[in-house]
């Protein structure tokens, strides 16, 4: 009676496991925004990366010209490629010709393989494929485990094409030029903006981020400095790495500016009493707690990164 | 107390024949028997030491690249009774033997600090060796970092400009008090796992090795140190100045590239 009792509870539990990854497949919606003619994008939920979510925590998108379409930012796995993928053959025939990666985390670039067959140029900093292979054995490693089977698929695609700092360049997507600007070190130390010039559409990647907690894996001041520079810019619309698009992205640079300079100030009262990095993450920036998704999942990693860095100021 | 490179290839070889054994069954399997017996030959060795030894680490990774981690004694270093050396041990990391701090009776108590590279969750373990040989462990287990936190540097070409850049930093000292000192050298710390696009090589792995501070020309703490810490090596340490005179700290890395700096107290 008990091995009998236990082999169905082995039997439902294995459906109700398999019912469950299906329903993964084939419920997922996923859709996508149109926030200017031709500019559409999927706007990432605040959550970490897991094999619910497929890793589609950040906006990713794409823009439609006369002659072909430009990708920007692939999706947090292979499977959200796919489905961005689809989405663009929803909205046109044309090819997508080249896909750029804004910067090299996971949920800006493991999308990247799902668009393989319309053989694009892939597009990205200078800095791109270094700090792509950097990072690549530890990525994979790990991002395998918490996607699960929305990793399928994944590969890590290097730019074949690399815009220098400093120097813009602007490509065609027929009656529709789009520029394409690298930053010296910031959110990473090889960010990359895109800007669509028929309607002044700016798509920032992970140079802003609204509500989500912004996260810093460059520089600290770099940062402060590359948002600052962004308030005197005359855009219509915003599209934020993280967060809703926007025509009031000046309350949401306002709102990170604030965050990153709280964090700033305040470390650099602790290093100049030679407190410590543990000292520092216990007190720094509690007042921005209210404020950010995800606050408890970052914020103390942004008091350790900047520490070690204003440590050499 | 052990040829490094000799030592890096047989852990190398025990790790791979161990996690293709272990893979069959669990991956969790913990390594630390292993471990221990490669690099302690051994040697019997008291575990929770609580009462000779604190080791503090946070419960989670904030930062896979910068992890810090601090270990204390509860016990007075005296000339008869003190602790030698503090091994630090990350059971997972790429290579688990992480520093070797050989420390001076004249430091009074033990309160050091540095800074580890930790990408996956894993125990970091501090092993006190006494004067008399015997061994005595500490450990913490510390959670991974969630999403894009790499171990890798944020700003590699920033951080090799200023190579050798070095501070010595603390508050204005009385002598016969203790004071909290730190020194800082500026090294990007390549571990040798980074591959380099445009060279189609590896980055050659170069990373500080030694760290040795001294007070008026007598040691107080010399450190052997691994891939595992972080860029930018950092120690930071308490010790009571006897007499006004010179704290010099001098750094040997991995190119035998030396770099030096002192300080009047």
């Amino acid at each position: 009676m008990k091995a009998l009792y236990l082999s169905a509870l082995f039997l439902l539990s294995t459906s109700l496991f398999s019912v469950h990854s299906y329903a993964d497949d084939s419920n997922l919606d996923y859709s996508v925004q149109e926030v200017t003619t031709g500019i559409f994008y999927h706007q990432g939920v605040h959550q970490d990366p897991n094999e619910q979510n497929i890793g589609a925590i950040a906006n990713v998108g794409f823009i439609i010209g006369e002659r072909c379409v430009a990708v920007i930012d692939s999706g947090g796995s292979y499977r959200e490629g796919t489905l961005l993928r689809q989405a663009i053959k929803e909205q046109t025939d044309l090819p997508v010709c080249y896909v750029i990666n804004t910067h090299v985390h996971p949920d800006h670039t493991f999308g990247n393989a799902a668009f393989n067959n319309d053989q694009p140029e892939y597009i990205g900093h200078e800095k791109l494929p270094a700090a792509m292979q950097a990072r690549q054995e530890y990525f994979g490693r790990v991002f395998e485990d918490i996607l699960g089977a929305a990793y399928d698929g994944t590969e890590f695609i290097a730019p074949s094409r690399t815009v220098t700092t400093a120097q813009p360049i602007t490509i065609d997507l027929g009656n529709r030029p789009i520029t394409l600007t690298a930053y010296t070190t910031s959110h990473t130390d090889h960010d990359l903006t895109v800007f669509d010039n028929n309607s002044k559409t700016f798509w920032t990647g992970d140079l802003l981020f609204i509500d989500r907690t912004p996260v810093i894996d460059g520089s600290i001041n770099g940062w402060i400095n590359i948002s600052m520079q962004f308030q005197s810019m005359d855009f219509n619309i915003v599209i934020p790495g993280h967060g809703p698009a926007t025509d009031n992205w000046q309350q949401g640079l306002a709102d990170q500016l604030r965050y990153l300079s709280v964090i700033r100030d305040e470390v650099r009262v602790i290093i100049a009493d030679l407190g410590t990095i543990e000292e520092a993450s216990a007190q720094v920036g509690l007042q921005e707690q209210d404020q950010w998704e995800l606050f408890d999942n970052y914020h103390r990693r942004n008091i350790t990164a900047s520490f070690v860095e204003l440590e050499w100021e | 107390m052990f040829n490094r490179i000799f030592n890096f290839i047989i852990v190398s070889l025990a790790l791979s024949f161990f996690s293709i054994s272990a893979q069959a069954e669990t991956p969790t399997e913990p390594l630390w028997p292993t471990l221990k017996e490669i690099y302690f030959e051994g040697k019997a060795i008291r575990e929770d030491a609580n009462d000779l030894l604190v080791i503090e680490a946070p419960i989670r990774a904030e930062d896979a690249a910068i992890v810090p981690i601090s270990v204390k004694s509860l016990v007075t270093q005296t000339a008869d009774k003190y602790i030698k050396n503090i091994h630090i041990i990350i059971d997972n990391n790429p290579e688990p033997y992480s520093a070797n701090f050989s420390l001076s009776p004249d430091l009074g108590l033990i309160d050091i600090s540095t800074r580890m590279r930790v990408d996956q969750y894993t125990y970091v373990r501090a092993v006190a060796e006494m004067n008399d040989g015997s061994l005595h462990m500490v450990s913490r287990f510390v959670k991974a970092s969630g999403g894009c936190s790499a171990p890798a540097g944020k700003d590699a070409a920033a951080a090799l400009a200023r190579l050798g850049k070095m501070q010595i930093r603390m508050r204005k000292p009385t002598v016969g008090e203790p004071v909290q000192a730190q020194v800082i050298v500026s090294h990007p710390n390549y571990n040798g796992l980074q591959f380099d696009q445009k060279s189609r090589r590896y980055i050659e792995a170069h990373y500080v090795k030694n760290i040795t501070i001294s007070y008026n020309e007598k040691a107080l703490i010399n450190v052997d140190t691994g891939i595992s810490v972080s860029e930018d090596p950092s120690i930071r340490f308490t010790f009571t100045p006897a007499a006004s005179g010179v704290l010099k700290a001098d750094i040997k890395d991995s190119k035998e590239q030396t770099f030096s700096l002192q300080k009047n107290i």
